[in-house]
C-alpha cells in the first residue's frame, strides 16, 4: 500500500511540474557549456560570469519576447569530452532553445555534431576558422577567427617593413590553432616565418626558446600566440635577454592582467585585440565606445574583478541570440536561426556583427585594433 | 656558441633549483610514511598565492612570506591530522587517492575564495639582469639557487645530526622498529608534512616573482617534483636536488638543441630508462625483499 | 549459486532492464559512459587490484585505441573494426615490449615509470598534428560494420553493455582459474609465489598487456561513439580517473571496479549544481571515502556484513 501511495504521490508531484512550467513561467532556456575550470579558466570564467550578468539584466528589464530567461550552464573543465556530454544533456534533458559556449574550439567541435543532429541554434565563443569555415547550418561564432589575429600582426609587420619572423606558440588550443593559421596566412603578407617555436602552457621559463630565436640569422621580430600566464613569461624572459626586435604578442594576453604580471618588460609590445580595453580611451565617434564602456563598467562592478575581453564574447554570443529571438517573435529554432544568419549592424564588443548564410561570424577585420603598450597602458594605433 | 650554451644551462639551473625545492617536500615525506604525496604541489600554491596576495593587500613582503609559509605549515599538518592519520595503515595506493583527494580540496578552496587569476611577486632584488659571458641571469634565479643550497645544508644537518632527525630515518627504515626504541612515530609524520609543507611555500615564494602563480600553479609543479624526486631515487634528500638539477637541465637543453615541442617527454624517456637500468632512481637505496 | 555468479547474472539483469528506466539520450548517454569506463577499470583492477601492480599510464593505452581508430578511419578510410584491431594489437606489442622491463619494478617507481610512458604518449599526440589535430583535437567517422553503422544511444548502449557483460565474466573467469589465483599469489609476496612455481614475470606481462589492450578497445569504442576526439583522453588526469575507479570502488573485486566507475562518471554530473564548489566536494568525497571505506567502497562493506552475520 505504501509504495503505490508514494508512485502515486511521485506521478501527481511529476505532472504538476510538467503542468506548471508550462503554465506559469514558460521561460525560454538558454544552454551553455564554458571551461569555467581547468586550464581553459582564463577564458571560460569571465564568459559565464558575463552570461550570469546579462540574464539578470535582461530579465530585469521583463525578459525577452514577454518572457523570462533562465541560463542552464555546465562547467567542462577544459575536458571536451565532458562538453560533449553536457551538450547531450542540455538538448535532451534541460531541453534548452539556444546554446552559447564552447569555450575553445575542442569543446567547439566536440559539441557540433551534437547541435547539428539536434538542430539547434549554437553560438561558439572559441576562436578556430574550422567553426565556421565552411559554414555549418546550426553554428555560428563571435570571436574574431586567430587567422584574423595573424593577418593583423602580420599586416602590421608588412607596414614596418618586417619580413623575417619567429613564431613561438603556446602549446594549447589555442595556440597551436594559431600557430597554424600564422603558418597558412604568413606568405600573403610576404613574411617568411623563420623559427616555429613551442612552450607548454604552465612552463616557467621559455628563455632557452627565445635565445634560440635570438641566434636565428636574419631574424626581425618575434610573434607570440598564446594566453594567460605564459605569455607573461616570455615578455619577461625578452627583457632579460635583452633581444631588441619588436615583439608581437597574441588577442590572447588583451588583458589588463597581462601588463601588470608583465611589468616594465611590456613596453613596446603590440598586439591584436577587440576594443574592450581601450574603451575610454576610443574616440566619441567611434560606434563601439558605448556598447564596451557599458560593459567594462558593469562588469567590474557586479564582479568586483577586471573585465576581459573573453567575457566580452559571451557578452556578444548573448546579444546575438536576444537580438535573434527578437526578430523571429518566438525561440522556434528554426526561425531563430535564421534571424541569427541575417543579424545586420550589430555594435557589440568585438565589432559589429554582419552575418549572412556564407558568414557565420560576420565580423570583418577592422574589427581587431592594434595597441601598443606605453608606459604601462594600452595606446591604440591606426 | 658559448653563451648560448650557458644561457640554456642557466635556465636549466634556475628551473631545476625550482623542481628540487618541490622534489625535497616530496622526499621528506616519502621518507617518514612511504607515501608519494600528491597534494605537494598545493603546497607550493599555497605559499606562492597567498605571498602575492597579501603583499597586493599592502603587508610587507618579509612579513608577508612569513604569514605565506605559515599558512602552507597549517594546511600541511591539518591534512596529516584530519586525513593522513585516521586511514592508518592503509595501502599505499589508497593513501596516494587520499592525498589527490587533499590536493583537490585545497585547490578548489582556493579557487573559490581567491579566484582565479594570475598574481605576480615582486622580484626580491630588483629586475636587472646579470650579465656571464655572453648570457644572462635574473637576481631572483640567485634567490631560487641560493635557498635551494641552504635548504640541502640544513636537511643534511637535520638528518645527520640531531635526534629528531635520526629518528624520521629511524620511522621510514622500520616503523615497528622505531616505535620500540621510543620513537613517537605520529609525531614524525607529522613534523613531515609540517616541514614539507614549509619547504614547499619556500619553493612556491621563490618563484612566483619569475614564473607568476595561480590556483592551479601547484599541478604542474607537483607533477615536476614528482618526477625529480623518482629520478633522483624516492627518500633521498641529496637526490632530490640531483634530481630536480637534472630534469630542469634536460628540459632546457632539448628546448634549446632538439625540439621544445617535445621538451616535457625528454625527462620521461630519462627516467624510464634509468629505472629500467637503475630500478630504485640514481641515488635511491637499495633494500632487499623480507620474505 | 557461487557468490560471483550471483552477482554476474545481476548485473546482466541490471544492464538488461536499464533501458525501460532511461527517459531520454542524455541517461543513455550516461549510462553508456559508465559501461565503458566500468570495463576499462575491471581490466585495470586484474593488474592493480589483483595483481598488485599500480599503474598510472592506462590512459596512454586508451589514447592509442582510440587514435588508432579516428586516424585510421578517418585518414586513411580503413574499416572501423580493422583500424579497432590495428590499434589493439599496436597496444598490445607496445605493452608487450615495456612491461618486463617496467614491471621489474615496484610500487613508486612502478607508478612513475607507467606516468612516464602515459605522458610521453599523450605528449606525441599533442604534437604530432598532421595526424592528430593537435591539441584542439579531431572528429571521427561513425562505427561500421559489414556496412551497418552504428549510430545513436541505444545502439551504443546495446554494444557497451555486452562488452561489459563480457569483460566481466571473463575477468571472472580468469580470477577463479589457476592463473587467477596465481595473480594473487603474486600480490601476496612474489617470492613465495615464485617459489610455488609460478614464472612471476610471464604473469605479470600478460596481465599487463590484457588490460592495456582492454583500455586501447574501449578507447577505440570511445572515439566511434563521441565522435570527436581531443588528446585529454590520453592525459595524465584520465590515468588518475581510472585507477581511481579501481581503488574507490575496491581493489580485487570485479564489481567493486564497476561501481567506482559508474560512482565516477555520475560524481560530476551530481556536482555541477554546487556552482563553483565541485573541485572541493569532490576532493572531499574521494578523501572521505578511502579514510573510512580504506579497502574501496565493496570490499570494505563486505567484510562488514560478513562480520554481523557471523
Amino acid at each position: 500500500m505504501e509504495k503505490r501511495t508514494f508512485i502515486k504521490f511521485t506521478l501527481a508531484a511529476a505532472a504538476c511540474a510538467t503542468l506548471g512550467t508550462a503554465y506559469a513561467a514558460d521561460p525560454i532556456r538558454i544552454g551553455a557549456v564554458l571551461s569555467v575550470t581547468g586550464p581553459a579558466a582564463y577564458l571560460g570564467d569571465p564568459e559565464l560570469k558575463t552570461l550570469q550578468m546579462y540574464v539578470e539584466t535582461l530579465n530585469k528589464n521583463g525578459g525577452l519576447i514577454g518572457r523570462p530567461i533562465e541560463l542552464v550552464h555546465y562547467d567542462d573543465g577544459s575536458e571536451s569530452g565532458k562538453a560533449n556530454g553536457f551538450t547531450k544533456r542540455l538538448i535532451e534533458n534541460d531541453k534548452v532553445d539556444l546554446i552559447i559556449g564552447g569555450t575553445t574550439s575542442g569543446a567547439t567541435m566536440a559539441m557540433a555534431p551534437l547541435v547539428e543532429r539536434a538542430q539547434i541554434p549554437f553560438i561558439s565563443l572559441a576562436g578556430a576558422v574550422v567553426i565556421v569555415e565552411p559554414p555549418k547550418k546550426w553554428m555560428f561564432k563571435t570571436p574574431h577567427t586567430d587567422r584574423m589575429a595573424a593577418e593583423r600582426v602580420f599586416d602590421d609587420m608588412k607596414k614596418a617593413g618586417l619580413t623575417k619572423v619567429a613564431l613561438l606558440s603556446e602549446n594549447s588550443g589555442f595556440g597551436q590553432s594559431g600557430r597554424k593559421e600564422s603558418q597558412a596566412v604568413a606568405a600573403k603578407y610576404g613574411i617568411t616565418l623563420v623559427a616555429d617555436e613551442t612552450y607548454g602552457p604552465k612552463d616557467t621559463d621559455m628563455t632557452a626558446q627565445l635565445t634560440k630565436i635570438k641566434g636565428v640569422a636574419g631574424v626581425q621580430a618575434v610573434f607570440v600566440f598564446g594566453l594567460g600566464q605564459g605569455p607573461a613569461v616570455v615578455t619577461k624572459n625578452y627583457a632579460q635577454l635583452g633581444i631588441k626586435l619588436p615583439l608581437y604578442q597574441s588577442h590572447g594576453v588583451a588583458s589588463d592582467e597581462y601588463i601588470r604580471l608583465a611589468g616594465s618588460a611590456a613596453e613596446g609590445v603590440r598586439l591584436p585585440s577587440p576594443a574592450l580595453p581601450v574603451a575610454a580611451k576610443l574616440p566619441a565617434t567611434d560606434p563601439q565606445k558605448k556598447v564596451v564602456s557599458d560593459y567594462a563598467k558593469l562588469f567590474a562592478e557586479r564582479w568586483k574583478a577586471e573585465p576581459s575581453t573573453f567575457g566580452g564574447y559571451a557578452y556578444d554570443g548573448l546579444m546575438l541570440a536576444a537580438d535573434a529571438i527578437r526578430r523571429a517573435g518566438s525561440t522556434d529554432k528554426a526561425k531563430v536561426r535564421d534571424a541569427l544568419e541575417s543579424t545586420s549592424n550589430l555594435v557589440a564588443t568585438s565589432g559589429t556583427f554582419n552575418l549572412s548564410a556564407n558568414d557565420h561570424m560576420g565580423l570583418s577585420l577592422s574589427a581587431f585594433r592594434m595597441l601598443e603598450i606605453r608606459n604601462g597602458d594600452w595606446t591604440l594605433l591606426n | 656558441m658559448l653563451s648560448e650554451l650557458l644561457q640554456f644551462l642557466f635556465s636549466g639551473l634556475t628551473v631545476g633549483a625550482m623542481y628540487a625545492l618541490a622534489a625535497v617536500g616530496f622526499s621528506l615525506i616519502y621518507s617518514a610514511s612511504g607515501v608519494i604525496n600528491f597534494a605537494q604541489g598545493e603546497f607550493i600554491m599555497l605559499g606562492g598565492m597567498s605571498a602575492a596576495l597579501l603583499v597586493q593587500a599592502g603587508v610587507p613582503l618579509p612579513l608577508a612570506i612569513t604569514l605565506a609559509i605559515l599558512v602552507a605549515v597549517v594546511a600541511g599538518l591539518i591534512v596529516e591530522k584530519l586525513a593522513i592519520e585516521p586511514a592508518g595503515n592503509a595501502e599505499v595506493v589508497t593513501l596516494v587517492i587520499i592525498t589527490i583527494g587533499a590536493s583537490l580540496t585545497l585547490r578548489g578552496l582556493v579557487e573559490v575564495f581567491l579566484g582565479k587569476g594570475n598574481h605576480a611577486l615582486p622580484a626580491f632584488s630588483g629586475e636587472e639582469p646579470i650579465a656571464i659571458l655572453g648570457a644572462t641571469l635574473m637576481p631572483q634565479s640567485l634567490w631560487v639557487m641560493g635557498v635551494t643550497l641552504v635548504v640541502v645544508v640544513a636537511l643534511a644537518l637535520f638528518f645527520g645530526r640531531t635526534t629528531l632527525g635520526k629518528a624520521v630515518l629511524a620511522t621510514s627504515c622500520n616503523k615497528l622498529a622505531a616505535q620500540l626504541v621510543g620513537v613517537n612515530t605520529r609525531f614524525v609524520l607529522l613534523l613531515a608534512f609540517g616541514l614539507s609543507a614549509a619547504l614547499g611555500a619556500v619553493g612556491g615564494i621563490l618563484v612566483a616573482p619569475m614564473t607568476y602563480t595561480s590556483y592551479d600553479a601547484g599541478i604542474m609543479m607537483g607533477l615536476k617534483g614528482f618526477v625529480a624526486a623518482a629520478l633522483g631515487g624516492l627518500g633521498s634528500g641529496v637526490g632530490a636536488i640531483v634530481g630536480g638539477l637534472l630534469l630542469g637541465i634536460v628540459e632546457a637543453m632539448t628546448a634549446g638543441y632538439i625540439s621544445s615541442a617535445y621538451k616535457d617527454a625528454m625527462p620521461f624517456v630519462l627516467i624510464l630508462l634509468i629505472l629500467f637500468f637503475l630500478p630504485q632512481g640514481i641515488f635511491g637505496k637499495k633494500t632487499t625483499d623480507r620474505v | 549459486m557461487k557468490p560471483t555468479t550471483r552477482g554476474f547474472l545481476f548485473l546482466a539483469f541490471v544492464l538488461a532492464v536499464l533501458p525501460l528506466a532511461l527517459p531520454n539520450a542524455y541517461y543513455y548517454d550516461l549510462a553508456i559512459r559508465m559501461a565503458i569506463n566500468a570495463t576499462i577499470a575491471v581490466g585495470l583492477n586484474l593488474l592493480v587490484g589483483y595483481t598488485g601492480q599500480i599503474s598510472l599510464g592506462h590512459a596512454g593505452f586508451f589514447g592509442i585505441g582510440a587514435y588508432a581508430s579516428a586516424i585510421l578511419t578517418s585518414r586513411y578510410g580503413l574499416p572501423s573494426a580493422l583500424a579497432m584491431g590495428l590499434g589493439a594489437a599496436a597496444t598490445a606489442a607496445l605493452a608487450f615490449v615495456v612491461a618486463r622491463p617496467i614491471l621489474k619494478l615496484k610500487g613508486n617507481y612502478l607508478a612513475m615509470a607507467t606516468l612516464g610512458l602515459g605522458i610521453i604518449l599523450s605528449m606525441v599526440i599533442v604534437n604530432e598534428t598532421e595526424f592528430t589535430g593537435g591539441p584542439d583535437g579531431m572528429p571521427v567517422d561513425a562505427f561500421s560494420l559489414f556496412g551497418l553503422q552504428i549510430a545513436g544511444e541505444q545502439a551504443w548502449y546495446g554494444v557497451v553493455a555486452v562488452l561489459l557483460l563480457f569483460v566481466t565474466r571473463g575477468a571472472l573467469n580468469l580470477i577463479d582459474a589457476p592463473a587467477g589465483r596465481a595473480l594473487q599469489a603474486i600480490h601476496g609476496s612474489e617470492v613465495a609465489a615464485r617459489v610455488a612455481g609460478i614464472d612471476v614475470p610471464s604473469f605479470k606481462v600478460r596481465v599487463f598487456v590484457l588490460s592495456a589492450v582492454i583500455a586501447s578497445v574501449m578507447g577505440s569504442v570511445t572515439a566511434h561513439y563521441v565522435g570527436f576526439l581531443t588528446p585529454g583522453v590520453a592525459g595524465f588526469f584520465h590515468s588518475i580517473e581510472l585507477i581511481t575507479m579501481v581503488v574507490l570502488g575496491g581493489m580485487a573485486s570485479v564489481f567493486g571496479s564497476i561501481l567506482g566507475a559508474v560512482v565516477l562518471t555520475l560524481l560530476p554530473q551530481l556536482l555541477s549544481a554546487f556552482e563553483g564548489w565541485e573541485t572541493v566536494i569532490f576532493g572531499l568525497i574521494l578523501m572521505l571515502t578511502m579514510i573510512f571505506l580504506p579497502r574501496g567502497i565493496v570490499p570494505t562493506l563486505r567484510l562488514k556484513f560478513a562480520g554481523r552475520a557471523a
